[in-house]
């Protein structure tokens, strides 16, 4: 009955990108998918010699630094500095930290820059992949626990010193009360999950300073226009204080990037939104430089 | 009975195509068409679960009619290709052109390969960044491609759908006129599979019984936007904006089941 000789006799058994039968079956997770098919595009690092925290110091990959979180009557802001560092260099002057991932929800990085923009990557599109193949967007805790997955799965690499350590901020589109829809999820290298229940976080070298500032100024019944304000005097204290995060430059025009998450979805705001706030700021700062 | 040793080729893909194509003339129609902003589906659906129109990826967009565990198992497996696509290289390399391309191969191989061949035809739409660039690709159970330029109808009685479309589609229709046309061929007479034959008057589909999408040229990135509720029945025409007149008693999903085709006419219930 079988007319047909088996089809390519000479090629070794495996997955075949280019055929949709590879695709047909597996995972509903695309990560899992992923690593099940090509496991070589995840951005784990692999094995290295254990050398403790040494081989990312050896390798002098660039870090990122600071991130903000607030939440405020409308939703939740996010925030994130433009410096990345090696050692005591600057890195790079512009880089972005803050990654919106779907409609309702974005993810600030500290850490190794390169894993974790790969982690955010895959994350996001781990986020659309399920909206398409279900229909329905994950939950706010859904989407909060599948980061932490990804984060524990990078934990051999952590041990490294490869950490990566996300700051998630989500609305529930859900939230019965639209004041708490904002919703801020902080994480450890082991992918240990924590909400933030005191309204705002930092994660990054100058999140010390940053929470300090945050504590002070923070305040969950504010309007938008004052919690972005609130984000950017928040990562210039921590700026002011953290050789490693960088504040905001004038004469290049590079601001921090912020994001905004409200019933009307994930925006990043404009340059010249910022433009206009970091020279507010700084006129302040110039009056009184302890803010 | 006795198994015959024997049969040839021909007899053997002359049956699985009766059977695929009995198996799809028996669902309800799906009508893709471009127009002046994107891309146009419309489909007889009266379930708002069991979709036959999805996303796959940024600019393009999936519709079957058939078997629905068949093309549902398509439509997620061409979606973590084109998903598969873009993490490796970028957005931009995933097109519609690969992702028919390895449908029709699927498909083909399927037919030839498979004891029943898959009893779904695909409709792969991409729209482009100007009117002229979208391109409509109808694949069908036996691996058939083809590359439409106005527009795919496909499941059910497909003939008299087309027959009416080609009177009413012109270039360059704003959505709700698009809409319009759509619907017009979807209710002429002889296109209900519920219908006994020989039915005259046209029917009224109301927006419970449609699924409409949009492919949307002017949004950015990801273009697919489904049309549901209000918002669609703002762009019926007026005679459809009511409800239904006739509830069938399964909403959606599967009209007959498994190789109905093998079974004799009416047999399929």
């Amino acid at each position: 009955m079988d007319f047909r000789p088996s089809v390519n006799p000479g090629i070794a058994p495996g997955p075949h990108t280019g055929q949709l039968s590879t695709f047909l079956t597996g995972s509903q997770s695309f990560s899992e998918f992923v690593g099940s098919v090509t496991p070589h595009l995840l951005p784990d690092p692999g094995p290295l010699a254990a050398g403790g925290g040494g081989a990312a110091a050896a390798l002098g990959v660039p870090h990122g630094t600071t991130i903000v979180a607030l939440v405020f009557s409308g939703g939740v802001v996010i925030a994130g500095d433009r410096r990345a560092t090696q050692g005591n260099v600057i890195a790079q002057r512009d880089i972005e930290k803050v990654f919106v991932t779907d409609e309702y929800s974005a993810v600030g990085i500290a850490g190794s820059a390169g894993i974790a923009i790969e982690m955010v990557r895959l994350f996001a599109m781990d986020l659309e992949h399920y909206e398409k193949i279900e229909g329905v967007p994950l939950s706010l805790d859904g989407k909060a626990n599948k980061l932490a997955g990804m984060v524990r799965a990078n934990l051999g690499a952590a041990m490294q010193g490869f950490v990566v350590v996300p700051l998630f901020a989500g609305f529930d589109p859900h939230a019965t009360d639209p004041a708490r829809a904002g919703r801020i999820v902080t994480y450890d290298a082991t992918g240990g999950r924590y909400d933030e229940k005191m309204g705002y976080h930092a994660v990054g070298s100058g999140s010390v300073f940053a929470k300090s500032s945050l504590k002070k100024l923070h305040d969950p019944a504010a309007d938008l226009d004052a919690t972005v304000r609130t984000a950017v005097e928040a990562l210039y204290d921590a700026a002011d204080d953290d050789s490693a995060t960088g504040g905001p430059d004038t004469v290049r025009r590079i601001y921090p990037v912020v994001v905004s998450i409200t019933a009307d979805g994930a925006v990043r705001r404009g340059e010249d939104e910022i433009a206009d706030v970091v020279t507010r700021v700084v006129a302040g700062r110039t009056e009184r430089p302890g803010g | 009975m006795t198994m015959p040793f024997y049969s040839s080729v021909d007899q053997l893909l002359r049956d699985r195509s009766e059977l695929a194509r009995k198996g799809i003339s028996r669902g309800r129609s799906v009508v893709v068409l471009t127009y002046a902003g994107g891309v146009l589906f419309v489909a007889e659906n009266r379930s708002s679960a069991l979709h036959k129109v999805s996303e796959i990826y940024d600019k393009i967009g999936f519709a079957a009619v058939g078997r629905y565990n068949e093309f549902e198992n398509l439509r997620t497996g061409g979606i973590r290709m084109a998903d598969f696509r873009g993490f490796t290289y970028d957005r931009r390399d995933v097109t519609g052109r690969m992702l028919a391309n390895a449908y029709a191969q699927a498909l083909g191989t399927a037919f030839v390969e498979q004891q029943k061949p898959f009893e779904v035809e695909l409709c792969v739409a991409e729209v482009g960044q100007e009117p002229g660039g979208d391109q409509l690709y109808r694949i069908t159970y036996d691996g058939s491609i083809t590359d439409e330029p106005r527009y795919v109808v496909m499941g059910g009685q497909t003939e008299p759908i087309s027959t009416k479309l080609g009177e009413t589609y012109s270039h360059g229709l704003e959505l709700p006129d698009a809409i319009g046309v759509a619907l017009g061929g979807l209710q002429v007479p002889g296109a209900d599979p519920g219908a006994s034959n020989g039915a005259t008057a046209p029917r009224v589909l109301s927006p419970d019984a449609l699924e409409v999408a949009v492919l949307d040229r002017t949004r950015p990135r990801r273009t697919f936007r489904r049309l549901e509720g209000a918002a669609l029945a703002e762009l019926l025409p007026a005679s459809n904006r009511g409800t239904s007149d006739e509830e069938p008693g399964v909403a959606g999903g599967d009209d007959t089941p498994a190789a109905g085709g093998a079974l004799p006419d009416g047999g399929g219930s």
